[in-house]
This record gives structure tokens, C-alpha cells and sequence, in this order.
């Protein structure tokens, strides 16, 4: 198997604290891989370190072979916060990602159109992010994290600030969107329910020190229709299995 | 009930002009004339010119040093919202000036740069640049951490994280910085024609006080207030037109 | 900022400034400003004199006096603006008003009316205080939780109660940082009173001084005034602290 991503002895200590330790982790080309674990096991520090956007201490990642020194156009990002320009209408918000890599406003302006209709925003170009629930915002950061179209997406407990029923919505959206798109999704979060839905590969990681437990794939449900996942018994047992094992870890 | 703002508004501008009519009528004080009167002259100066050309006076060292505070104080404060050596060198500096009381520095100014344009501008420009600075400063300082790192994580340069996020983020907080500053420098402004010298608004004042013309007077007094609330009305007005998307609703959302 | 990995306290290049003070001074670049030394040496010793210490009395009488007028009422009047619509909608576009326009320009009918004494200092300081410390015990008022409110009456407080135990301290860190403010703008209100009246309190010795040329005399008191307003600020600021500990979590 091919691997989009792959993570080498990663470690990072902020201070005295100790987020991770000689991590590693590969991530398989064109499926979506999921860091699942309790708080402070460092799931989105490791995300944030294969962005680019922190420095680990020692250890290195490569993407697509190439070692990673910072932010790169084979990477793109979606915030649990969303992260939109207030200021700015929907159209431009989505279009960012391309302004800040030179594409001229008629072609980013079209292509951001394009994603805007996908994701389903169509009709909302013109509006301000705070006009908008919190659902579309987060479509929005998707959409502007789409249209770069980078290899590596990467997705940091992206529908946590949204409510239950959307939250089940983009679950279903995400799983049509892996598998139409050719890139690979690594997606942080702390819902174990959420993490066997979506994911062709569970990574568990557990704290202090932080460390990759185990890893799951999930077999054959995922050929089945997005109505019927959440009853099938290879996914209910798979939940419980990992709910007993970090279940220890809750405080 | 439609149009129940503006009618409520009216109705308080009718009060307290009503209130002030009665108590000019009782009257209060042989200095109180009635609001009619005080309309009356307001009126008069008006017509005859005199009002506009004392504004013309009074005007030219508040925009000039209005002009200079924001061109000045904007650039600096930026500065010291990016740099953390330009922050700790200057930040103390605005801080006292925005506590302390700069008026009673007025008459050494006056001193130092006698009694033409020079000083009066300078009064504007201590009056209105600290809290232009430090507005601006710490809008910038506070910008979201998480829209900072998400232009990173698009490979935004230093300069288009300073340039599209950072100023746009800090824009509505130096406005509003901007309208403060406009307000300490009209104070300054109005300060420095009662005691330096007399000329424009403040001389009319002054002048119409010792001859006992006290509707002139509290006219020459009213045109100021309406003057600069109309002016800081337009200028959010504005801002809200050109940023459109300055108006952000609220943060809780 | 950092200088050789020691973490520079707050103010400290306040420091800096104070050499360069000395050192302009020294090198007598201007007549207005003598060396900080002198200024320092001038301050000590005119803190003592009568004539400094009656200005002092002067203004602290007016300032607190004018404090004291301006919470008294702005407090009362910017809760019921917040709970009270039609009261708020009434009063809100003066207070606003109030708040930008240039309240000096209100001074010189003061004096027509109240006289050229301590009367109307007082009243000028009330007055540059007041609107931001109705504004923000609106404001405290308008953001506190309802949640507080439908528990207090689920729970049966009478009107006093619910206000002395619940709104009132869930109010104050607002009421207390309008206060704050207030206090500062006071404190310009005082000095901005006495520099148009100048027959008292320090806008007499600021006149005396500088009309007779007494620079260090000037700065020494200007520095001592600076110095007060400052650590009233910082009082208030702690006081804020103090009771704002539970203010982000409303």
C-alpha cells in the first residue's frame, strides 16, 4: 500500500509537558485515516505538525516522499473553528487559499463558484460568515480547503462546533467524498462513533506519553449504504471495543 | 409600532429641548436663556456668515492634527502590535499619556510654540494620538490566532498574514480608536481657543460671555455638539458603507 | 520581551525613557525641559510646601466629590437604561452624545452659571465621568446571563433580593471597569476644570509656575499628578481583578 503520508519518530514537548514521543505513523493514499483518542493525547498536535504549521522536536514527516519543512500547496486545512474572515463575503472566503497563491481573481473567482456549489452553498456567495449557522460556515472552510486542491487533507475535529443532526449530515457527505476524490483525509477527533463511520483506518493514540495504541481498519460495512452503517454489528462492536479500552483513559 | 426609534428619538430631543426652554423661562439663572432664544442666534450667525468663518478657524488645527495623529498614530501602533521590542520600548509612553492629564501641558506648549497654528496643532495631536496607538495596538495584538495560522496553513507570506488579516481583523478597533481620537482632539481643539488665544468657536464664546450675549454664547456652544456628533455619526456611517463587512454581528454568534 | 533570557518587567522601558529625560535635560537641548534629577529633587521639595498641599487638598475635594456624583447617579441610572426599554431609548442618544462631544466647550457655561469656584469643578468632573460609567452599567446589566434572571425568579427572590444578591454582582465587573474609566476621565475633567477656571488647586500652580517660568516646579507637579491618577488607575484595575475572576465565565 501506497502511503500519502508518513510520520517518523515524531516528538514534541511543550515545556515540561510531553505531547508526543517517537511517533510513528503512515497514512494510505486516497482513504481517510482518523487520529482518535481523549484530550491531551496529542491528535491535534501531530495533525498541526503534518501541516507544517509546528515544528516537532525531533523525528521527521514526509508527504509524497518529500520531507516537510512548513505549510505546502499538497496540504490543506480545515479549522474546528472554522477560521473564516469575518469581513469577508462566502465567495472570497473560499477563494483565499488560491489569493494567497497568485491565482488571478477571474479564475479563483470561478473555481471557488464551483466548490461552493458542490459543498451545497450555492445562493450564498455574496454573505457575510456571520449571517450564517454553523453548519455552512464549516462548508465554507471546506470548500476553501477543497479548492486548492491539495493531495493531504487534513481535518481537525472539523464538525465539532457544529450541531448533532448537521454533524450526522457531513458524516454521511464525508464518506461520499472520499471515495470521489483521489486525495487522503487524515481527520482528528474525539467521537468513537464518528471515527468508525468515516474512517478506512482507525489510528488510536493514547496519552501520556503519548503513543499509537493500535490501529483498526474497519472491513465491510463500508460498502454499505450510509442509512444502514450505523446498524451493522461489525460497527457497533467495533465502538464498544474501543469505547472499553479508553474508557480507563477518562478522567 | 413603526418608526418607534425615531419617534422615541424625537420625543427625548423634544423633552430635554422642552426642559431646557422652561428652565430658561423661570428662569434659572439671568445667564440661562430659553432654547428658542439660543436657536434664534445660532440662526443669526448662520445667516451672517459669522458662524462659518469662526469654524474655519477652529477647524483647520483640528484636521491637521486630527490628520497627523491618524496617519501617525495608525503606523505606530501597528508597529507596536507586530513587534514585541517596539511594544516594550513604546507602549509605557502611550499608556501614561492616555492617564495623564495632557491639558495642563497647554500653557507650556504655549510657551514653547506661542500662540499660532503650530501649538494648537500640537494640542490636537497629544490629545488625540495615544489612544489612536493603543487602540490599534491592541487590536492587532489581539487577532485571532486560529484565522492567523489558517492563512499560514494556505501559505500566506508575512506580509498577506499583516496585510489580509491582520489589519482588516484590528480595522474595526481602530476606527473606533480613529472616533476617540477625533473626539480628545476636538476637546484639544476647543481647549486651546479658550486659553490660548482667541479666535473661531472658542473666541465667539469667550467674547459673547463677557459682553453678556449668553444666547450667542450657548449657540456658539450647541453648534459644537451638533457639530461633532454629526461628524462621528457620518464617519461610522462611512466606515460601515466602505468595509461592508466591518459589521460583524456579534462575537457570541 | 526578553534581554539575555530574563523576562523585562511591564513598564521597564519607562526606565529607558527617564535616562533619556536626564540626558536631554543635561545637555540643556531646550529650556523646557530640565534634567529628571531636578525635576525629581523640585518635586520632593515642594510636596511639603502649603501652597502645594492646598492645591492638593483643592482637587482631591473636587475630584472625589465629582467621583462620588458621578457614581452615584450613573451607576443608578445605567441599570435601570439596562433593564428598562423605553428609559433606554430615551436617554441612550444623549448619553452617547455626551460621551464624544467635546464637554469642554460645557465649561465656560458652567462658569456662567456656578461661578468661578469649586462648584463648578465639580460639576466638570462629574460630567466627563458620568456617561461612560452609565454606559457601562448598562452594559452590565444588558449581558448578564438570563439564565440568572429566570433561575432568580424559578427560586422566588423578591425584587431586592434578586438585585442585591444576583444582578448587582453580576454587573460589577463591568460597573467597575466603567468606573475605572470614569476615573481616569476625571481626572482630565479636574484639571481641564481648573485650567479654565485656574483660581484653584493645581490649574493655579500650573499657571503660577509656568508663567513665571519654574520648569522643574511645572514637571515635579505634573509628574506627582501623573503619578496619582496612575496608581488610582491601577487600584481600580486591581479591584476589578479582584472581583472579575468570575466575569469570563458568565
Amino acid at each position: 500500500m501506497d502511503n500519502a503520508v508518513s510520520v517518523r519518530n515524531v516528538s514534541k514537548s511543550y515545556g515540561e509537558v510531553e505531547a508526543l514521543r517517537n511517533l510513528s505513523l503512515d497514512f494510505p493514499r486516497g482513504q481517510l485515516t482518523s487520529l482518535l483518542g481523549p484530550s491531551g493525547c496529542g491528535k491535534t498536535t501531530l495533525l498541526k505538525i503534518i501541516a507544517g504549521l509546528i515544528e516537532a522536536d525531533s523525528g521527521e514527516i514526509l508527504v509524497d516522499g518529500k520531507t516537510v519543512t512548513g505549510p505546502g500547496p499538497d496540504r490543506s486545512f480545515v479549522f474546528q473553528d472554522f477560521a473564516l474572515l469575518p469581513w469577508a463575503t462566502v465567495l472570497r472566503n473560499v477563494a483565499f487559499g488560491l489569493e494567497l497563491r497568485g491565482v488571478a481573481k477571474a479564475e479563483r473567482e470561478e473555481t471557488a463558484r464551483r466548490f461552493i456549489k458542490d459543498v451545497g452553498l450555492a445562493g450564498f456567495e455574496n454573505s457575510y460568515p456571520h449571517e450564517l449557522s454553523g453548519g455552512m460556515r464549516q462548508r465554507v472552510g471546506l470548500a476553501r480547503a477543497l479548492s486548492v486542491d491539495a493531495d493531504v487533507i487534513l481535518m481537525d475535529e472539523p464538525f465539532s462546533a457544529v450541531d448533532e443532526q448537521t454533524r450526522r449530515k457531513f458524516q454521511e457527505d464525508l464518506l461520499s467524498l472520499v471515495q470521489n476524490e483521489s486525495k487522503t483525509f487524515i481527520f482528528v477527533t474525539h467521537s468513537i462513533e464518528e471515527a468508525v463511520y468515516v474512517s478506512d483506518q482507525i489510528a488510536i493514540l493514547l496519552p501520556r506519553p503519548s503513543r499509537v495504541s493500535e490501529i483498526i481498519r474497519p472491513g465491510s460495512f463500508r460498502q454499505k449504504s450510509v442509512e444502514n452503517i450505523r446498524r451493522d454489528s461489525e460497527y457497533l462492536d467495533i465502538v464498544d471495543r474501543i469505547w472499553a479500552s479508553l474508557r480507563s483513559y477518562v478522567e | 409600532m413603526p418608526y418607534r426609534s425615531l419617534l422615541l428619538k424625537l420625543l427625548s430631543a423634544g423633552l430635554v429641548f422642552g426642559a431646557w426652554e422652561i428652565a430658561g423661562r423661570i428662569p434659572v439663572s439671568y445667564a440661562f436663556p430659553t432654547f428658542l432664544e439660543s436657536m434664534q442666534s445660532l440662526l443669526a450667525m448662520t445667516l451672517d456668515g459669522s458662524l462659518f468663518k469662526a469654524y474655519a478657524e477652529t477647524l483647520r488645527p483640528l484636521i491637521v492634527g486630527v490628520a497627523i495623529s491618524a496617519v501617525f498614530g495608525i503606523v505606530l501602533g501597528l508597529w507596536i502590535g507586530l513587534s514585541e521590542k517596539f511594544d516594550w520600548l513604546f507602549s509605557p509612553i502611550f499608556i501614561v499619556m492616555q492617564t495623564a492629564p495632557l491639558a495642563a501641558l497647554i500653557p507650556l506648549l504655549v510657551m514653547a510654540y506661542g500662540i499660532g497654528l503650530t501649538s494648537k496643532v500640537f494640542v490636537v495631536c497629544i490629545m488625540a494620538m495615544p489612544v489612536i496607538v493603543l487602540n490599534t495596538a491592541g487590536a492587532v495584538r489581539n487577532t485571532p490566532f486560529s484565522m492567523k495560522e489558517m492563512a499560514r496553513s494556505f501559505l500566506a507570506t508575512e506580509r498577506d498574514v499583516i496585510l489580509k488579516v491582520i489589519i482588516p481583523a484590528a480595522s474595526p478597533l481602530i476606527f473606533s480608536g480613529l472616533r476617540l481620537g477625533i473626539s480628545a482632539g476636538f476637546i484639544g481643539a476647543i481647549l486651546s481657543e479658550l486659553k490660548i488665544t482667541p479666535t473661531g468657536v472658542g473666541d465667539i464664546i469667550t467674547y459673547s460671555r463677557s459682553i453678556a450675549d449668553y444666547p450667542a454664547m450657548y449657540a456658539a456652544i450647541f453648534s459644537i455638539i451638533l457639530l461633532a456628533v454629526l461628524f462621528l455619526n457620518v464617519l461610522e456611517k462611512v466606515e460601515l458603507h466602505l468595509f461592508k463587512g466591518n459589521n460583524r454581528g456579534y462575537a457570541s454568534d | 520581551m526578553y534581554l539575555f533570557g530574563y523576562k523585562l518587567p511591564g513598564m521597564s522601558s519607562l526606565l529607558v525613557w527617564g535616562a533619556l529625560w536626564e540626558l536631554i535635560g543635561r545637555l540643556d537641548l531646550t529650556f523646557f525641559v530640565p534634567p529628571l534629577s531636578k525635576v525629581i529633587v523640585t518635586l520632593f521639595s515642594i510636596i511639603g510646601t502649603p501652597a502645594f498641599l492646598s492645591a492638593l487638598g483643592d482637587t482631591a475635594y473636587a475630584f472625589i466629590m465629582g467621583v462620588v456624583f458621578a457614581v452615584v447617579i450613573g451607576v443608578p441610572v445605567g441599570i435601570f437604561m439596562g433593564k428598562n426599554r423605553l428609559l433606554d431609548e430615551l436617554l441612550l442618544p444623549w448619553v452617547n452624545i455626551f460621551l464624544s462631544a467635546p464637554l469642554t466647550a460645557l465649561v465656560p457655561v458652567l462658569m456662567v452659571l456656578f461661578g468661578f469656584g469649586v462648584t463648578t469643578i465639580i460639576i466638570t468632573t462629574t460630567l466627563f465621568a458620568i456617561w461612560i460609567i452609565i454606559l457601562n452599567s448598562r452594559a452590565g446589566v444588558m449581558q448578564m446571563n438570563r439564565s440568572l434572571i429566570e433561575m432568580a425568579r424559578c427560586f422566588g427572590a423578591s425584587p431586592l433580593e434578586a438585585f442585591t444578591k444576583i444582578y448587582f454582582w453580576a454587573a460589577l465587573p463591568e460597573i467597575l471597569g466603567g468606573i475605572r474609566i470614569g476615573v481616569i476621565r476625571a481626572v482630565k475633567g479636574v484639571i481641564i476644570g481648573q485650567l479654565l477656571v485656574s483660581i484653584v488647586g493645581f490649574g493655579a500652580l500650573f499657571e503660577l509656575y509656568s508663567s513665571n517660568f519654574l520648569m522643574s516646579h511645572f514637571w515635579a507637579v505634573l509628574v506627582v499628578l501623573f503619578a496619582l491618577a496612575f496608581t488610582i488607575s491601577e487600584l481600580l484595575a486591581w479591584l476589578e481583578r479582584r472581583v472579575a475572576f468570575y466575569a469570563a465565565k458568565r
